[in-house]
């Protein structure tokens, strides 16, 4: 048995969604997480909650309030057509935004966490040995935050191919564009074709347990040499 | 050349409140009990601890005038923190390099074989820092602030950390920086010993405030200051090696008050040369003993008496001019009928020779 044209579209849809999702989120989320992590600011926890919303809410809520906004009559969505685009419901674009939203969780709090973890003192140190604060971020913080890096990157692409209620809701089902492997898996199982379904099934089920598997491997040998 | 820095600083329960004028140069010991702002003060100096209200001065740069200044990685200064604090990700080598490389060529007065040289680090280039032990590490701290050529060097309780068989292995090198480097130190300690051992000046701090400061020899005998009050109250000596007798292996080291013997010591003449002289080890008699043991005898005056508990005495003596502490008795000192300027012989049972 082998994967139709579909499903090859479908792994390729899911593979760039999960890559340009995981790479948005490290780009925005490092300096969010960094601020996070050193901020002193009181009001701070309300920022943190509201990242943590995914982790709590059904994708379809978060899948629902992005559809309005992504769509012709929301706020992005006809920004996007007043410079000329298209709507963002029902695009590979509007799954990137949506991706980003629902995968941040994932991506930010073990930056935040590794960033935290550093603590103060090397920092002081680096600057007493004549390191600006841009510098010290870049030459001491991102290496010894490295383990955080590799998580949150493992995390946010899994957690991202794992995505489906906010998928259905803005992305619909188009093959080749917005169609992504969880939605074709279950309509292989509505089509009663299990074969298909367990092949694909099988497959995301190995990946994301061998993604886990180098997270936890590397931040065990991490903790290792830390100590 | 000095330092002047005046710092104030609230915080919760704890407020600094300093007005400092040091000499830069020299280690200059921060000392005093824990929570006293020791640590603070230092962090202010290096720019780590805001303080909106300061002034900083050390010698012909400003590093603070109220709001304005300079931030901490632009003041040519080394700190060694408590704790050794190198980088992780680091080996030995690229740690000492890491501040190195962000020095100007032509500001770099120290190179790195010296700093290596100087704290014998050169075996452990290649390791992690989690390969080394607690002495290892802040040798290699100390050698990577040196590496930067700093115009001050700030340590924080550099020893503290430590075990006492670690301290006696670094000591040494602490020692030998004071006498091959030109750098202004400034120490925080709240160890007695490392004071004695290193300092050159001392600044007495309590509850965030600055109580005293002065010369060391001087700052150790006044009798106003908690040190010269303590049971292991004790009086520093500058003296210079002036002669060796082979036969009796013994050196004889010159002071303004006469001349020492001590147990012979493998010393150039003319070194210059630490002695402490515990007050307890310190006798008085009236006329020169000739029958006794006891070789370290000087002609003295007494200058000032207080009492230290209920039984006993501290006499600060003046040798020469140089002050030694003794410790005797109320009753002795009331049989000797002792009285400021007083001529007296001060007999020292034992002397320890520092550096």
């Amino acid at each position: 048995m082998s994967l139709g044209e579909a499903d090859i579209a479908a792994l390729f849809v899911t593979l760039k969604l999960a890559g340009l999702t995981t790479l948005i989120l490290l780009l925005l989320g490092t300096p969010l997480a960094w601020w996070l992590a050193r901020s002193k600011w009181r009001y701070k926890f309300l920022l943190e909650a509201l990242i943590a919303l995914p982790l709590v809410l059904p994708p379809t809520v978060l899948g629902f309030y992005l559809l309005i906004t992504l769509g012709p009559n929301g706020p992005l969505g006809s920004l996007s057509q007043a410079l000329g685009g298209p709507s963002l419901a029902f695009t590979f674009t509007g799954l990137v935004i949506g991706s980003v939203f629902y995968s941040m969780p994932f991506v930010i709090q073990p930056l935040q966490n590794a960033f935290a973890a550093i603590g103060n003192r090397p920092l002081e140190v680096a600057a007493t040995l004549g390191a600006s604060p841009l510098d010290r971020f870049f030459t001491i913080a991102v290496p010894l935050a490295r383990s955080g890096f590799l998580t949150a990157a493992v995390l946010g692409f899994a957690h991202t191919i794992g995505e489906f209620g906010v998928v259905l809701m803005i992305g619909g089902n188009i093959p080749g564009e917005t169609q992504v492997l969880s939605i074709a898996i279950y309509d292989h199982v509505e089509a009663l074709e299990y074969g298909q379904a367990h092949l694909l099934s099988g497959g995301l089920l190995l990946l994301s347990f061998l993604m886990l598997i180098l997270v936890y491997a590397v931040n065990r040998r991490f903790f290792l040499v830390q100590r | 050349m000095s330092i002047q820095a005046r710092f104030q600083l609230h915080r919760g329960d704890f407020s600094l409140d300093v007005d400092l004028h040091i000499p830069s140069r020299g280690i200059t010991a921060l000392f005093g009990p824990s929570g006293c702002g020791k640590t603070t003060l230092l962090r202010a100096i290096a720019g780590l601890e805001r303080c909106p209200d300061g002034f900083l001065q050390v010698d012909d740069m400003q590093w603070q005038q109220g709001k304005t200044l300079v931030p901490p990685h632009q003041r040519p200064l080394g700190y060694v923190f408590q704790e050794a604090s190198l980088f992780p990700h680091l080996n030995v080598r690229r740690n000492l390099e890491y501040g190195l490389k962000r020095v100007a060529v032509t500001k770099r007065k120290i190179s790195l074989d010296r700093a290596i040289e100087l704290l014998g680090i050169a075996p452990l280039l290649a390791r992690k820092p989690h390969k080394l032990s607690g002495g290892e590490r802040q040798r290699v701290a100390i050698a990577r602030a040196l590496a930067v050529s700093p115009r001050l060097l700030l340590m924080d309780e550099p020893l503290a950390a430590l075990d006492v068989t670690r301290k006696q292995e670094i000591l040494p090198y602490l020692e030998s920086l004071h006498r091959e480097l030109d750098i202004p130190v400034i120490y925080v300690s709240h160890s007695p010993d490392e004071v004695a051992r290193l300092a050159d000046h001392l600044v007495l701090m309590e509850a965030g405030r600055v109580s005293a400061s002065g010369p060391i020899s001087e700052m150790l005998t006044r009798l106003d200051l908690p040190l010269a009050q303590g049971s292991d109250a004790e009086a520093l000596i500058e003296a210079t090696v002036a002669e060796h007798d082979e036969a009796y292996q013994l050196t004889y080291l010159d002071f303004p008050g006469g001349r020492f013997t001590v147990a012979h010591k493998d010393l150039p003449m003319g070194t210059k040369v630490r002695l402490r002289i515990i007050a307890r080890d310190v006798s008085i008699t009236l006329e020169r003993q000739s029958n006794t043991s006891i070789l370290n005898i000087f002609p003295a005056t007494v200058d000032e008496i207080v009492p230290a508990g209920s039984a006993q005495v501290t006499v600060r003596l003046l040798a020469g001019g140089v002050p030694i502490l003794s410790r005797i008795t109320r009753k002795s000192a009331a049989l000797l009928d002792l009285v400021p300027g007083k001529p007296v012989y001060a007999q020292a049972k034992s002397v320890a020779l520092l550096a």
